[in-house]
């Protein structure tokens, strides 16, 4: 689960990080109001979307008075921001944060994150952060730093000073980058989270450390044990279909194309994904549904698929497994089909456990389903499907 | 030969007397699995499908001599007893729950450091070897017993992969489920060097996907390594919608978020086959064999 700007930002201030004063506004009135309150000269109206590279997209304005803040807070509010980081549409901005501005001596790049090889909290910086900052590793002008902070049991400070040495900072901050090291790696623990990332990290005046941007995800497997931290999602326009269908144990989501897929597991379904790509076919969109998924569940996602206008063919791709056998599936089809009158092509690659009980309940619930016997004739005959239009009205 | 377990793999399931252990226990028993027991805290003493349940793994182990255990604890404790079989000493453990939390995983590896405990998953569908030892959940039906080994990432792709080495007139030696989630027991890169040190083994399947570390450490290997049988690898997810594409600045540029393309074109630096269709990892692997024989 991604958090927004102001949530990271309220979660890591009470954990010892410094973030700018400031709150979040969903009126231009609002916003005014916050900024009145603020003793600052300078306030930051930031849009508050799930996307990065939001600075370059005209999303954060830096403006010099409470007025200033109303302007731009009504300008961003109610208009879809579209970044580098999202899809041409945008995302809706319906709230933004309004801060004192941060004038910083030094900008840093910050971010921690769990090694899959060594199974470590990471701590990754670079001495100078910003938007841009993946482009200039990538081109080499800025080098990031990596320090391994160690399991749960141990925090290296030598280390740690250690890294702060090698991003330049003077000695007398390393005292306090350290302290922030470990503060954010226990709040790192405390989140549950699989990411934090500060950037920047300003270097103010006297020597504090302040969060200018923060950036947190949780691990949604920890959701259960963290419900302040659950009470925060937020089910948004793009993904509340997704929310509702992972409470059916399926994993969706839409693509832009007209083949509707299905497989059941996700490394099946990304091979079908690929495969349907390499076919020249249009996937609608990505759907696996997980082993522990009823019939029910199952005819849930298939009606997703037939009420979605843009989808021209259906390409089912199962290999029934130990956990859930193709005939799960097989109902879940033909209770969906039933409640919904389109003929669409249905394309089905049935094996494994109980493929020959899958046709039988097919037959049973009087559904007509073009059955292929591997995956790749499967794979072309949706698209083929999909292409030619076959059973349109 | 087979790799991780044998004839004289003695098995104890932890959340044995649960729905999911005792269904999948029960089709294990029926396979042939030797299975000689069950931990359920505060059930010990008690019998569950005529097999004896134990408090603790270390007193398990003690009375039925178990060499192995199979995790089906749900997510919230399935760390705390994967910790306490490492602790127990067992050889091999093999974590079948879904959803393990990450945090509860760095702990779990940081307990398998001082020891010599093998974990295999979680999220793992389990280990067969055909004919020989079947622990976790997946069907046998397609599985015949033979020369190839399979690790994989994926339960479904594993089924579709078993079922085309089946076909193409191979069967498997073992075939390993590492598990779905980024951080686990045993790698693909460990997986393989057991696979390599046995004598029956002739040829190598891993079956990866986007994310993660192990197709990585897997092409360093096999480039330090040059194995003399093939190692074909089938890794999916080139065209994965971005949303599944986990990554942030660091991971991107520092090359950890592990998208499909730079995972193939490291395996393919080593030497590693790629089984370019997902519907012909069997067929590469026949002609791999015979390129090589």
């Amino acid at each position: 689960m991604n958090l927004h700007e102001f949530q990271s930002k309220m979660l890591l201030s009470p954990r010892g990080v410094n973030v700018p004063e400031g709150q979040v506004a969903s009126t231009k009135e609002e916003a005014r109001d916050i900024a009145g309150n603020l003793k600052a000269t300078g306030f930051a109206v930031k849009a508050q979307i799930q996307a990065g590279a939001r600075g370059r997209a005209g999303g954060v304005r830096i403006v010099s008075s409470p007025e200033e803040v109303m302007a731009a807070a009504g300008d961003l509010l109610g208009r879809r921001l579209a970044t580098e980081q999202t899809a041409p549409t945008g995302h809706l901005v319906s709230r933004v944060l309004v801060e004192a501005a941060v004038r910083p001596q030094q900008s840093l790049y910050l971010s921690l994150f769990v090694a899959p090889s060594t199974a470590e909290i990471v701590a990754l910086a670079a001495a100078e952060g910003g938007d841009d900052i993946e482009r200039r590793v990538l081109s080499g002008q800025a080098r990031f730093e990596q320090l391994p902070l160690g399991t749960e049991r141990s925090f290296d400070r030598s280390a740690a000073a250690g890294l702060g040495a090698r991003l330049g900072l003077a000695n007398g901050l390393i005292p306090s980058f350290v302290a922030l090291l470990e503060r954010l790696r226990q709040a790192f623990l405390e989140l549950d989270a699989t990411l934090i990332e500060i950037n920047p990290l300003a270097v103010t005046a006297p020597g504090d450390f302040v969060a200018v941007d923060a950036k947190i995800t949780i691990d949604d497997n920890a959701l259960f044990r963290q419900p302040e931290l659950l009470a925060l999602r937020e089910p948004s326009e793009s993904d509340a279909i997704e929310i509702a269908v992972q409470n059916r144990n399926l994993n969706y989501v839409a693509l832009d194309g007209d083949i509707g897929l299905v497989a059941n597991g996700a490394g099946l379904g990304l091979a079908t994904l690929d495969m349907v790509r390499v076919a020249n076919g249009r996937p609608a969109n990505f759907m696996d549904i997980r082993t522990t998924a009823t019939s029910l569940d199952v005819a849930h996602g298939f009606a997703l698929l037939l009420d979605n206008p843009a989808v021209r063919s259906v390409l089912v791709n199962v290999h029934g497994g130990g956990m859930q056998p193709c005939d799960t599936i097989a109902d879940g089809l033909g209770i969906a089909m039933r409640r919904n009158k389109r003929t669409l092509p249905i394309v089905v690659r049935l094996a494994g456990n109980n493929a020959e009980y899958a046709r039988f309940r097919f037959a049973n619930f009087g559904c007509k389903v073009i059955d292929c016997p591997d995956m790749w004739t499967a794979v072309t005959r949706a698209v083929s499907a999909a292409q030619s239009g076959e059973g349109q009205p | 030969m087979t790799i991780l377990v044998d004839h004289d793999t003695r098995v104890i399931c932890q959340g044995m007397t649960g729905w999911a252990g005792t269904h999948y226990s029960a089709a294990m028993l029926e396979y042939g699995t030797r299975i000689v027991g069950g931990v359920t805290p505060g059930k010990a003493g008690t019998r569950h499908l005529n097999l004896p349940i134990f408090g603790t793994v270390a007193e398990a182990m003690a009375e039925t001599g178990a060499n192995a255990s199979m995790v089906f604890v749900p997510p919230g404790n399935a760390a705390a007893a994967m910790i306490e079989a490492i602790e127990a000493g067992m050889p091999l453990v093999v974590a079948l729950t879904e959803r393990v939390p990450v945090r509860d995983m760095i702990r779990v590896r940081d307990a398998l450091k001082q020891s010599l405990t093998i974990l295999v998953g979680p999220n793992s569908q389990g280990i067969l070897a055909p004919e020989v030892c079947k622990i976790g959940v997946m069907t046998t039906g397609q599985a015949r017993s033979g020369s190839i080994g399979i690790m994989s990432r994926s339960a479904s792709l594993t089924s579709e992969v078993i079922a085309q080495v089946s076909d193409a007139g191979l069967g498997q030696s073992t075939t390993v489920g590492i598990g779905g989630d980024a951080i686990h027991g045993l790698g693909m890169r460990r997986c393989l060097e057991l696979f390599l040190a046995d004598r029956d083994t002739r040829g190598v399947i891993a079956i990866g996907e986007i994310g993660g570390s192990d197709e990585e450490e897997l092409a360093d290997f096999v480039a330090a390594v040059k194995p003399k049988i093939p190692v074909v690898a089938l890794i999916v997810g080139r065209y994965a919608p971005i949303e599944h594409r986990m990554g942030h600045a660091g991971a991107i540029a520092q090359n950890l978020a592990g998208d499909a393309e730079s995972k193939i074109r490291a395996l393919q630096a080593a030497g590693v086959i790629i089984a370019e269709r997902p519907h012909l990892v069997g067929a590469t692997m026949r002609e791999a064999l015979l390129v090589t024989a």
